[in-house]
């Protein structure tokens, strides 16, 4: 039962340092970083300390709340530095690489002989476990539960962001592994979108549901795709995993051992030359874009210019994130910046702004805000880029006064904050969207559970 | 060292002063500020309020400056002196009734903004831009200046501030401000005298001159004595921005084009107005309405001619489509925008004494319009109840 979905509510931003289809490879570098911040609402508990030599794959610290969910080292080398913050909490672990990698084994394993059980605790003894995340609340899953069906959303229409069809490219082995083995997990099926044209490594697999997605971003957000497919309900839990992390899991299955290794697209108006890279997991920025990026002042963002986390050269890949974007900072003043005719950045309106005179052409944006916080006051324009059956102000406004029934009623369930990545980039009144729904989302989780 | 880090440096130096919204607002007047992203999205789209705010503002300018015109036009109609409508007479009476309008509506509100902002400790936001300019287009064009000044501050006060400010008010300042000049000084804004200058003065003098609108006209059962081209491109008596038709079409699809105005609101308004019109033309027809009626001369105006006179056109291109006070959804925006031009012409026919019913459908509206979105949302509430007892059952 495969099902085209077609978006008409969206808005395609482009912008100029759309990474060029040749890949290279990054030198192994002198850190990696694992930050428990990117495993959002988990509180991580330290496995080993400062000093210890770990293998790539070797668990680092676990979930306090469920000791079985380990989450791993990506490469081997000694703990160098655990940051803390305030009241001693954990922001970042420091891992010095080795030159020479070595691996934990977890033994190879053939997910058709498995049941869901053995499935479960291979996935979270190797530190695969946190690449497998849940609707709702958009956290990491909970193993004990049986999703209704997993989707994987292996079309990126975000901003510059990586092309799935690329960089998956010659990964159909390990990706019929994992989806294999996660179709034991669901008692629905698993659920794969790819671009309306695209010719994904993605295609033809067994066990998976495909279906085609065209249409403006959010086309790509997996939750634009499960409305479509089969939205969430009260009560009911669905699991997401994004391709590149399904390469990871199924390397492990296949060769047994943990492989942070994945293709980025560095990109972005402030990359000189903007390509394909493959690193790790969390490894250091300076030298994903060492020498490779133009002068002035930047900001690099692990991710997409929508939802990445900013970084500076100090900062590291996330450990979701497949892309890296640079764009200039917009840390400075513009004389009658409100009122002046405005050609070279990118408005909805057409207030003295002139980009709907120019729909092809691609922008250098920066990261200013080009206006200040506000009360909600324009209505009506963020239903016009968000394609769910929502409404997303009153949602906003229901986070904002902490109405849990009212945030279940209007469909809070059925949101991440990446959804509201486009309603906040077009809001007049700046008001932080992906914050407010995230702080929405915590307190459900809080409260309801 | 220019200006620009002069400014960003005194800015620096008086972080966290009480009074430093004050200093921003006019620092972010002349610079848009050097704030970045810091959470969410890192890139944003150029418009802000102040752009927003802004078009409202260069849309309104065009009936501005027409009023102003036909404020000296109006007087030495009715002094029955012949004078061009654009020459340097005309311009000269509108240029000193209607600038300090404008003053007292701008310094006395932008005022209270400044020192509600200063108390409260945010910024100073810019809903009142738009307000300010609202204010005088309608008023009467011999309204006292201090009776300005004390509606203003009504207006934002318990309009806007006590409800939190913009953003979260519930009824429009700008009508709140003229409700309360229409109730607090009925004899003034109701009476047949201040709608064109050196009217009140001259009453009682021999050189007595009328100063009555069309509708206060109507109201006493006389017939329109102006043409419908007059009425369309704005020849007559009324408050000082509203008698052009024309113009106000203009803006309207002005604001529409820029994607700031709401079309939905616009365009059911005139359809909720026209079909008032109708039923009262209808119910003349069909003579259930004897013609010593007081209602009589109003209800057979014909449907359309209603979309031209009074203060209609402007309230609903300008008035009812403020977003903060109107339906929020795109179905309450229909039904909003229909209720307003129905009831106006209602209230327009059978309320003599208030000829003027826009100003009272709009606020009336505002008052039903989260009501009116409520139901919608439930709309959209009860086809996920739904969704899941499919599922469940």
């Amino acid at each position: 039962m495969s099902q085209d979905i077609r978006i008409k509510k969206g808005l395609d931003i482009l912008l100029k340092g759309d990474a060029e289809k040749v890949t290279h490879s990054t030198a192994l570098g002198n850190m990696y970083t694992l930050r428990p911040s990117d495993f959002h609402s988990i509180t991580p508990k330290l496995s080993v300390k400062v000093g210890a030599q770990l293998k790539a794959g070797e668990a680092v610290f676990y979930n306090k709340s469920n000791e079985d969910m380990k989450f791993p080292s990506p490469v081997s080398g000694a703990l160098v530095d655990i940051v803390r913050g305030e009241k001693r909490k954990i922001l970042a672990i420091k891992i010095a690489p080795d030159k020479e990698q070595s691996f934990v084994d977890f033994g190879q394993k053939n997910p058709r002989g498995m049941n869901a059980d053995e499935i479960k605790a291979h996935l979270l003894s190797a530190g695969c476990w946190p690449f497998i995340k849940q609707r709702p609340y958009d956290v990491i899953a909970h193993p004990e539960v049986t999703p209704k069906a997993i989707f994987i959303s292996a079309y990126a229409s975000a901003p510059l962001a990586a092309d799935y069809d690329y960089v998956l490219e010659g990964k159909s082995a390990e990706l019929q592994e994992a989806v294999t083995a996660l179709s034991k997990l669901t008692s629905g099926s698993v659920h794969v979108c790819v671009g309306k044209e695209a010719d994904s490594p993605l295609l033809g697999l067994d066990h998976t549901t495909v279906h085609r997605v065209s249409g403006p971003h959010p086309s790509g957000n997996v939750s634009t795709q499960i409305a479509q497919i089969d939205p969430i309900n009260k009560g009911e839990v669905v699991w997401t995993v994004s391709p590149q992390d399904l390469v990871i899991i199924g390397a492990l299955l296949l060769t047994g051992k943990f492989n942070a290794e994945r293709t980025v697209a560095l990109a972005g108006s402030s990359v000189a030359n903007p390509q394909y890279y493959t690193t790790k997991i969390g490894a250091d920025m300076a030298t994903i874009t060492g020498g490779k990026l133009t002068k002035g002042t930047h900001r690099i963002i692990s991710g997409n210019v929508l939802t990445g986390t900013a970084e500076g050269t100090r900062g590291a890949l996330g450990f979701y994130d497949n892309t890296v974007t640079v764009i200039p900072e917009g840390n400075d003043y513009q004389l009658f910046g409100w009122t002046v005719p405005v050609f070279n950045k990118i408005s909805v309106s057409r207030a003295l702004t002139f980009s709907w005179l120019f729909p092809k052409k691609k922008y250098e944006l920066d990261t200013n805000t080009n206006g200040e916080h506000r009360g909600f006051v324009l209505t009506g324009a963020y239903e016009k880029v968000f394609p769910l059956d929502i409404y997303p102000m009153q949602l906003l406004k229901a986070c904002m006064y902490q109405d849990l029934d009212e945030m279940e009623r209007l469909g809070m369930y059925e949101v991440a904050p990446e959804d509201f990545a486009l309603t906040e980039f077009i809001c007049v009144s700046k008001q932080p969207h992906q914050e407010i729904v995230r702080k929405g989302l915590d307190l459900m989780l809080k409260e309801i559970g | 060292m220019g200006l620009k880090e002069k400014l960003h440096s005194f800015k620096e130096k008086h972080q966290g002063k009480k009074w430093l919204p004050a200093f921003s607002a006019f620092h972010t007047f002349l610079y848009t500020p050097n704030e970045t992203t810091h959470s969410g999205a890192h890139v944003r789209v150029v418009d802000d309020l102040k752009r927003t705010m802004n078009t409202v503002i260069l849309a309104l300018v065009p009936c501005l400056i027409f009023g102003m015109f036909n404020a000296g036009f109006q007087h030495y109609q009715a002094m029955g002196q012949a004078v061009d409508f654009l020459s340097w007479e005309t311009l000269s009476i509108g240029l000193l009734k209607i600038l300090p309008l404008l003053a007292v509506s701008y310094i006395v509100g932008l005022g209270v903004e400044f020192i509600f902002a200063v108390i409260k400790g945010h910024e100073v936001e810019e809903g009142y831009l738009v307000t300010g300019m609202l204010v005088p287009l309608i008023v009467p064009v011999d309204i006292p200046l201090w009776m300005l000044a004390v509606a203003v501050v009504f207006g934002v006060v318990i309009g806007k501030e006590v409800f939190g400010g913009t953003g979260m008010n519930i009824l429009n300042p700008a009508l709140t401000i003229r409700a309360f000049l229409f109730f607090a000084y009925p004899t003034w804004m109701s009476g047949d005298k201040v709608w064109v200058h050196g009217a009140v003065e001259s009453a009682g003098t021999p050189d007595a001159i009328s100063g009555e609108t069309i509708l206060g006209n109507l109201a006493q059962g006389n017939d329109i004595a102006y043409s419908v081209s007059d009425m369309f491109f704005g020849f007559i008596p009324g408050s000082i921005g509203e008698t052009s038709t024309l113009l106000i079409l203009l803006a309207g699809l002005f604001l529409i084009f820029a994607k700031i105005g709401s079309w939905r609101i616009m365009l059911s308004s005139v359809i909720g107005a026209l079909v008032m019109g109708l039923i009262f033309n209808a119910v003349v027809d069909a003579g259930w309405v004897a013609e010593t009626s007081k209602f009589y001369a109003l209800m057979s105006t014909e449907y359309w001619q209603h979309l031209l006179i009074g203060g209609f056109a402007f309230g609903v291109v300008f008035m009812a489509t403020d977003p903060v006070t109107a339906s929020q959804t795109d179905k309450g925006k229909w039904i909003y925008g229909f209720l307003i031009g129905f009831i106006s012409i209602l209230i327009r026919v059978f309320n003599p004494a208030y000829p003027e019913g826009v100003m009272l459908a709009i606020l009336l509206m505002n008052v039903f319009a989260p009501t009116i979105d409520h139901y919608v949302v439930q709309g959209n509430v009860q086809k996920r109840l739904k969704r899941l007892k499919e599922k469940t059952a």
